[in-house]
Order: C-alpha cells, then structure tokens, then sequence
C-alpha cells in the first residue's frame, strides 16, 4: 500500500491506460500544455506528445462528439471536459447520440468512448461551477456512470472502464484531487459492477456516493462515540446500480440514510430510496431518509455553500431522528 | 457548365436517381396505407446529390447522413429490402426496425445514420476522420447535412475543429433553402454556405445540386482533395425538395409557385433530357429501366411485408454489449 493523492491516482491510470493500449488517446481542454485543470494529466504530453495528449478548442459538444466518432472508428478515446457544468454543453452528443447508437443500430456498432469530468461543490467556486449532475446522467441507459471516491478506485476505475465496450463517464469529485488515500497496488482488477461496504455496521445503512463518502465516514465516527454503528455504503457505480449490496445491508440494519449531493427533488438519492422501498420495505423500521443539497443555486460565500451542501452534522441529524434520538 | 457523360454511366445515373425517387413514391403511399409511422423524410427533388456524391466515396469510407438519408443509403449499396423493412419497423430491417425512416445504419457499409438532431452529426463524423488520421488509414469520412444544421454551434465548432487537425472529412452541404419551414434568409445572416467555411480556412464550392453531373465532377475533386491529406473541405450542393418537409407539413411557409419554379429543374427529368439529346436514350429503354425498378420496390415491400416483428423479450437487448461470458 503506497500513500498517494486522488489527483495522482487518477494520473497513474491514465498513464498505464495510454502506455498499455496504442488506441488509447486522451483529448480535452487544456490537458496537454496546461497539464489538465487539476493536474491529472500533468507531464503526459511531454511523455506520450500531442497525438496522444489532444489539447482541444473550448467545444464541448464536438470534441465529445468526435469521441464516439472516434471510438467508431477504432480508437479508445478517453475525453476529459473539465467539469460536469461544461458537460451541459455536450448533452446532445451524449444523450443523443452515445447513448442510443448501440440500440438504435440494432447492435451494429459500439461506442467504447470514456468521458471523465469534475463534479461536485464545496471550493467557493459560485452557483455556475458546482453542480452535481452525475445523479440526471444516472438516469440515462445506454451509458454506465461511475463515481471514484477512493484512489484505489479513481485509478483502478479508469483502467477497468477500458474493458467496457460502451460508453462510461466517470465523474471525480473535484474536492477529492488533493485528498491522500492508500493505493491498493495489488495488481488486481477493480471491479465494476458491485457496491462496496466502507465501513461495517449493524444499526443503520449510511448509503453515499463520490465526494460524500468521506463525509458519511465523519458522521459514522462520531455516531460510534454515541454508541451507534453505521454501515457506510459506497455505490460506487451508479448504472447500473447494485441495488443488491444495498438491500443486504438495510437488511441487517433495517434503517437507511442516503447522502447525495445532488439537489433532493429527482436526486440519485430518491431513486435508491424508491429501490429500497421496494425492496427491503418490511425490513426497514422507517422511512428511508435523504441529506441532499439544499434547493438553491449554490452560493459563493462560504457560511451559505457549507449550509446548501451535505455535512457531517446534517447526516447525524437525520440519523438521530430516524433513531428517535 | 456543360458536362459530358458516355452512355453507359449516363443510364446508371439516370436509373439511381429513379431507383430513389420511386422508392420515396412508394414511402409516401404506404405512409398514408399506415404501414410506415412516425417521421418521414422524403428527399424528393434532392436525388441528383446523393446520386452524384455518394458513388465517389469507397466501401472503405464512411457517411453520415441526417434524418433525410433514405436516397444515400440506397445508393451506398444496402438493398432496398432491409430499407424497406426498416421503414415497416421489422426485426429484418437495416437497424432491426428500432430506427426507422431516421435512422439507417449500416456497419457493412460504414454507414453510420441517420442521425436526426440537426448538427449532431458533425462531430461525429469529425471524430470518425481523426480515428482514420490517428490509424494512418487514407480514408474519407463524407459528413452529410443541411441547411439548416449551419446555424447549430456543432456545425462552426465541428468546422474549426476539423480544419485545426487537418482530418480528412468531406463537409457536404444539402442546401434546400428550407429548415424544416424557415427559409435560409430568415434564419442565417450569411446566406451564402459556402463562405462560411472561409472563417475556418477550409476551401468550399457551391454547386448546383439539380445537375447530377456538376455534383458528380464537384465532389469527386473535393474526395480527393481530402484524401490527398489536405484536411477538410465543404461542398455546398444547392438542392430543393419537392415534397413536403415531412408527412405532417402543411408547406404554409413557401408557395406553390415556388415549388413549380423548381421542380422545371427537376434533376431527373431534365438529366433524361439531356440523354435524349445525346442520342443515349429511347422510350424502351425508360420503360425497361422503370419495370426493373417497380420490381425491386415490390421486392422490397415485400420483404417488409413478410418481416418478422422483434420480439418483445429482446426490447432491451443491445443497450449495452452483452458480457463476454467468463473464461
């Protein structure tokens, strides 16, 4: 186990990914020179050159449209727009057409495209840079959604999703660059189709994705001190999602919180709720709760930005009054 | 310009362009029998652009065309029975009938849509010419659109991005003066396409889409200008379409006139002229071209007819590939 920050983990994949595979290439704004916005792809151009290390104009819907273009054609794009808020940019290409060209086609041609972006809040960066869309992107088949908390997986995810023959986007949260976690270098493949259990527990189900996971695990500590144990669930991948792992768990505890930073109307966090009602309703001892964002564009000023976001508190919160505490 | 055709490929232009204009015919009359739904494109009046364009590309290259792509696809080379089956919706069609009149593909053929949001098949095709720069392969991607997809950002950005790499697509322009109803006056500040692509330093011709020959010489220049490796090119063809925008258009917005106007310029009749004056071409032989043609279109709606419905166990399948069973 070596110490290393999301942001290196993230260049680790991509470097192997361009070094194993000669159809690997990665484009996007201001990933050569600049070194990507957050560094990921920092030294890569000097490493691979400009061929491979495309540093594209400020055009989001073609340069992700040139991305299924190109994985028709034979290559394995990876595409990076900067951050989720650009992505809108690119709906048409994504919903449009990476999404429905498989089954449009009849199965006659595949899109083994990779788009990886930015997401989240929490950096003061104002309303138009902190979205947390990857819950809408959840919403559309055709497409798998990831979303790396850990730098195990911000690396090994990467990797496995160039095995996929379809198109994955894999969302990073932007507060997690810089955070140092533990790389699991055993070499082994990271899987890609189930939940992981982050921490174990027996009185409640903390069930989260991404960015909020490290919150979850803050409010899951400071709920031992009060003697309560949490089980905090880390999706990891949102479609398809492995509703399975999530069930087993809200069995054995029979109570379920979902954080999401995503606003609550329509959130990724109602849909896990509605699976869990439908599945584990009679196990559970009441309603399912959700700590999401706050319904507002979120703020500049930082007192406003924590207040609209998840936090610890606001997890402990719902906690306490699911328990009736 | 007067362009000069031998007999032989004189005919075979003739007959291409009939093979789609009666195919269309036929669209049109099972559409209103409610054998074929949903949207349909005709491309009636427009034949002499894809008769002329699409033979100059080969089976190594790929098209991408719009939701008007019944006559590209028909002169690509797939047969008119999976077209036809596409069109009816059955499992034996072009795209496994989950397509549609909009949504021809072909993977033999490299033929990748029918796609029908305006513009987005620009970046697409884009993206096709970089994968076949990036593989040293001396292919062309033909990036096929209309009038209309000029004003969608993809069109500029797709343009300047292609230009920027120097890849090797073929921007072929399908002016028919109308976006669905609004007329290019009244939604472009420039109406002349073909300076557009001067902004992008990419060279451009218009040509007159109504003489199958001006199409057919135009484009086979700009192929291979492309191939040749000097990045892109855009060919504007000025076109018309005779029909309706689709089946559900009360055509409010131009007038009858207009539509005579244009239709003396009829690709196809006035290509019969000019082999007639050539000598080229007698009675018999438009009768003898036109049975063949009936008969491959009877064919085809048979083949429609007969067509089997997916079933309803395999609505998803092909969302995703299916996994690669283990070991």
């Amino acid at each position: 186990m070596a110490k290393i920050t999301y942001r290196e983990a993230v260049r680790a994949g991509l470097r192997e990914a361009l070094q194993n595979n000669p159809r690997v290439f990665l484009m996007g704004e201001d990933v050569g020179k600049y070194g990507g916005t957050y560094a990921c792809s920092k030294g890569l151009l000097d490493e691979f050159g400009p061929e491979r290390i495309r540093d594209t104009p400020l055009s989001e819907s073609t340069f992700v449209g040139a991305g299924i273009g190109a994985a028709l054609g034979g290559m394995r794009p990876i595409v990076e727009v900067m951050t989720v808020n650009f992505s809108l940019l690119a709906l048409d290409q994504i919903v449009n057409n990476a999404a429905t060209i498989r089954h449009m086609s009849g199965g006659q041609f595949s899109i083994p495209l990779i788009v990886r972006m930015a997401t989240g809040a929490g950096r003061q960066v104002a309303a138009q840079h902190s979205h947390s869309l990857e819950g809408w992107y959840a919403h559309i088949p055709g497409i798998t959604v990831l979303a790396p908390a850990t730098v195990t997986d911000a690396r090994g995810m990467l990797l496995a999703a160039l095995q996929e023959p379809d198109p994955v986007f894999i969302f990073e949260h932007a507060y997690l660059y810089p955070l140092e976690g533990e790389l699991d270098e055993s070499g082994l493949p990271v899987d890609l189709t189930l939940a992981a259990i982050r921490r174990a527990g027996t009185d409640i189900s903390l069930i989260t994705f991404g960015g909020s996971l490290w919150k979850a695990l803050e409010a899951a500590d400071q709920l031992a001190h009060e003697g309560i144990s949490a089980e905090v669930v880390d999706l990891r991948i949102l479609r398809p999602l492995d509703i399975s792992t999530v069930l087993t768990s809200v069995r054995k505890t029979h109570r379920a919180v979902v954080i999401d930073e995503g606003w609550r109307t329509g959130s990724f966090a109602a849909e896990v709720s509605a699976q869990i009602m439908e599945g584990a309703f009679y196990d559970l001892d009441g309603p399912v709760g959700r700590v999401c964002s706050v319904e507002v564009p979120i703020p500049y000023p930082k007192h406003l930005e924590d207040a609209a976001l998840p936090q610890p508190e606001k997890i402990l919160q719902a906690v306490h009054s699911l328990m009736g505490r | 310009m007067t362009h000069v055709v031998g007999r032989d490929h004189g005919l075979e232009l003739l007959r291409q362009m009939l093979r789609i204009r009666r195919f269309e015919e036929k669209c049109a009359e099972l559409y209103s029998g409610g054998k074929i739904r949903g949207f349909l494109h005709l491309y009636i009046g427009e034949e002499a652009v894809a008769v002329g364009a699409i033979p100059c590309f080969t089976s190594e290259d790929a098209i991408v065309g719009t939701y008007r792509e019944h006559g590209h696809a028909i002169i690509r080379g797939t047969p008119m029975g999976p077209l036809m089956a596409e069109l009816y919706g059955k499992a034996n069609g072009c795209a496994r009938g989950r397509g549609g009149s909009m949504h021809f593909f072909d993977a033999a053929r490299r033929f990748y849509g029918g796609l029908a949001i305006v513009g987005g098949g620009l970046p697409v095709a884009v993206g096709l010419a970089l994968a076949d720069h990036m593989q040293q392969r001396r292919r062309v991607t033909a990036c096929i659109f209309g009038d209309g997809a000029v004003a969608e950002g993809e069109f500029h950005e797709s343009l300047n991005l292609a230009a920027l790499w120097k890849l090797p697509v073929l921007f072929l322009c399908e002016n028919n003066l109308y976006a669905m109803g609004t007329a290019l006056g009244r939604h472009q500040s420039q109406t002349d396409i073909a300076r557009k692509a001067d902004a992008y330093a990419i060279p451009a011709e218009a040509v007159n889409g109504m003489d199958v020959l001006a199409v057919e010489s135009a484009t086979r220049k700009a192929v291979d200008f492309v191939r040749a490796g000097h990045g892109p090119y855009l060919l504007e063809y000025r076109t018309y379409r005779f029909r309706a925008h689709s089946m559900y258009d009360a055509e409010l917005y131009r007038t009858k006139d207009e539509v005579a106007q244009w239709k003396q310029r009829d690709p196809i009749a006035l290509f019969q002229q000019q082999l007639r004056d050539e000598g080229f071409f007698t009675d018999a032989d438009l009768d003898n071209m036109e049975t063949a043609i009936a008969t491959e279109i009877a064919e085809a709606v048979s083949c429609a007819e007969m067509g089997p419905w997916e079933p309803l166990e395999d609505l998803t399948k092909d969302v995703y590939t299916p996994a690669k069973p283990a070991g």
